[in-house]
């Protein structure tokens, strides 16, 4: 299977991506590339085994239910919004998003 | 109208009880100033990543195993990709393919008294997810604030059939899962901080026919608002469809102040969502022997608790089940019959469900709330089954218990004054002198006016304050009449 010129942009629309005419065309020609790999790969009879969903053959370790992160006097919001572009009252601003 | 089918399907959000947030260990309080209950795994900060919290897997065993599902063995975590500020990740980490409750069914009881029916709701799966943060689109400058206090709560994601088929239905379901999400203790539905929110799927068709195109009401958050906005949307849905229309899949909300619902989005870009396993997290791995442990310890359920209340206290169905609706009561009404013994399971459940709901009810108190607890009102009902005191005596010792007037009902008889008179001689010696100072009384009664025989009964009740007993008067005065 191939992707289309559309089909990429759709995909850089969704990621928020911005890409050019010309990016597009050197994006397609990469994910082709992946996708002849891919289908290398499934030609492989895997029926009978059963998938993984993950690369390691793992079960996630668990966390007691306990709080550990504190900021009771606002000092680390603090420290985290030092690095943010706009904030106010303690909240972060962004452009207006309206649904 | 009538030859069309209402179809429902409901998707809830129930926020689990737990004192951390699910990949992350600040806080799920409410009501924090803003972004104080924000760590870097909620900020989505760079190199971080999610660590599972075992209190929100065991609330998921407990909801499993309450509505008779499939706890899986093994879940997995994937990621749906959007973009939308209150979520800094850009996908919210969820359960797709393999989600951790899989099946189960609610049995519901729709309307009452002789029109009600039982009906059994099954689910489709129920996940683990994490909630968003919140966005305020009051004034700052034309921007957006966000308070990411809320991302990364826990939620489990409760996902029904398409099993209803009307508003009641689907309130009858929401009200019975509400209850059983705070009977097992993992919810405490609170609706209006948003702790269990409602999205209904909406659709109607012709019987015998496939079901129609749905659209999906977003976050209701009372069982008013599920009511109106379902009946509206099931209108517009006909009415639309009558005129010729037809319906498109979409994703709408509903109003309160208008009650009508309204297009958000159409659903073909929002559902493009992208979900592939996230590789953050592994797989979730439930062992027999968890899940064996959370059923031992999980509370005797509605259901069970209704039958044994019916079999044991020989309760009516109508009893049993109002005496059931949260664990609360349950646990009340309980208490209240050891104390009183089993014998007055019935006046007990009397007790509990018309005087003292309506006492609280009045006083805008929840049960937890009663001045009056389930051991002083047991007490109380002992003295009424015992004779000590009469139904009409009794209301007044509940009086003076709500009031504090005494620790026990004992108490307040014996202060009071208020034991029944059952000395025979006594209530005769009243009773003569009754009919002696009303002869018209009397005479009327002769004549077969069986009112007059009730101001009678009424005037020696008057004369001993009440605390005749009821039946020793009456069988005095219909001997002392007919003689």
């Amino acid at each position: 299977m191939s992707l289309s010129l559309s089909e990429v942009q759709r995909i850089a629309h969704l990621a928020r991506i911005e890409v050019s005419e010309a990016e597009a065309e050197t994006s397609r020609n990469h994910l082709n590339g992946i996708f002849s790999l891919i289908e290398a790969m499934q030609a492989v009879d895997t029926s009978g085994v059963e998938p993984m969903a993950h690369a390691q053959d793992l079960s996630q370790r668990l966390r007691e239910d306990r709080v550990t992160h504190l900021d009771e006097d606002g000092s680390r919001r603090a420290a985290f919004q030092a690095v943010a572009p706009e904030t106010e009252a303690g909240l972060y601003l962004v452009p207006k998003v309206i649904e | 109208m009538s030859q069309w089918e209402v179809v429902i399907g409901i998707e809830t959000h129930a926020q689990l009880a737990t004192v951390s947030k699910i990949f992350s260990g600040a806080s799920t309080a409410f009501g924090a100033a803003p972004n104080t209950q924000a760590a870097p795994v909620d900020l989505a900060l760079p190199g971080v990543l999610p660590v599972l919290n075992k209190g929100a897997v065991e609330c998921a065993i407990r909801f499993g195993l309450a509505v008779d599902a499939q706890v899986a063995r093994k879940s997995v975590f994937a990621r749906k990709n959007y973009f939308y500020p209150d979520l800094p990740k850009g996908y919210q980490i969820s359960q797709f393919e393999l989600p951790v409750v899989q099946g189960g069914h609610v049995t519901i009881v729709v309307g009452q008294g002789e029109k009600s029916y039982e009906k059994r709701v099954n689910l489709t799966r129920a996940h683990l997810e994490e909630d968003a943060g919140k966005s305020l689109h009051e004034d700052f400058h034309g921007k957006t604030g966000i308070d990411l206090n809320r991302a990364g709560t826990p939620l489990l994601e409760i996902v029904t059939e398409p099993d209803m088929r009307s508003a009641d239905e689907a309130v009858a379901y929401a009200k019975a899962l509400h209850a059983l999400v705070r009977w097992i203790g993992i919810c405490d539905g609170n609706m209006q901080e948003g702790s269990f929110r409602c999205d209904a799927n909406v659709s109607v068709h012709k019987p015998g026919t496939p079901f129609g195109t749905r659209r999906e009401i977003k976050n209701l958050n009372s069982f008013r608002f599920l009511k109106e906005a379902i009946e509206y949307e099931v209108r517009w849905q006909i009415e639309t469809l009558e005129d010729g229309g037809s319906i498109q899949q979409a994703t709408v909300l509903f109003d309160p102040a208008t009650g009508e619902t309204r297009a958000m989005r159409s659903k073909e870009d929002a559902h493009d969502y992208r979900y592939f396993p996230d590789p953050d997290l592994l797989p979730l791995v439930i062992g027999e022997d968890w899940v064996e442990r959370t059923r031992a310890a999980l509370p005797e359920l509605p259901e069970a608790k209704k039958q044994r209340f019916m079999a044991d206290y020989g309760l009516s169905a109508y009893d049993a089940t109002g005496l059931t609706a949260s664990l609360e009561t349950a646990d009340y009404y309980e208490a209240c019959v050891a104390a009183a013994g089993q014998a007055s399971a019935k006046p007990c459940a009397n007790w509990v469900m018309v005087d003292l709901a309506a006492r609280l009810n009045k006083e805008g108190l929840e049960l937890g709330q009663s001045p009056v607890s389930a051991v002083q009102l047991g007490g109380l009902v002992a003295r009424i089954a015992d004779n000590t005191i009469s139904n009409a005596i009794a209301k007044k010792v509940f009086e003076a218990l709500w009031a504090g007037e005494g620790s026990t009902a004992d108490e307040i008889i014996e202060k009071q004054g208020l034991k029944q008179i059952t000395d025979s001689g006594a209530i005769e010696k009243l009773v003569d002198e009754v009919l002696a100072a009303n002869a018209a009384n009397v005479a009327e009664f002769k004549a077969g006016k069986e009112k007059a025989f009730n101001a009678l009964v009424g005037q020696v009740m008057k004369a001993a304050k009440g605390k005749a007993n009821p039946q020793q008067v009456n069988d005095l005065l219909r001997a002392k009449l007919a003689g």
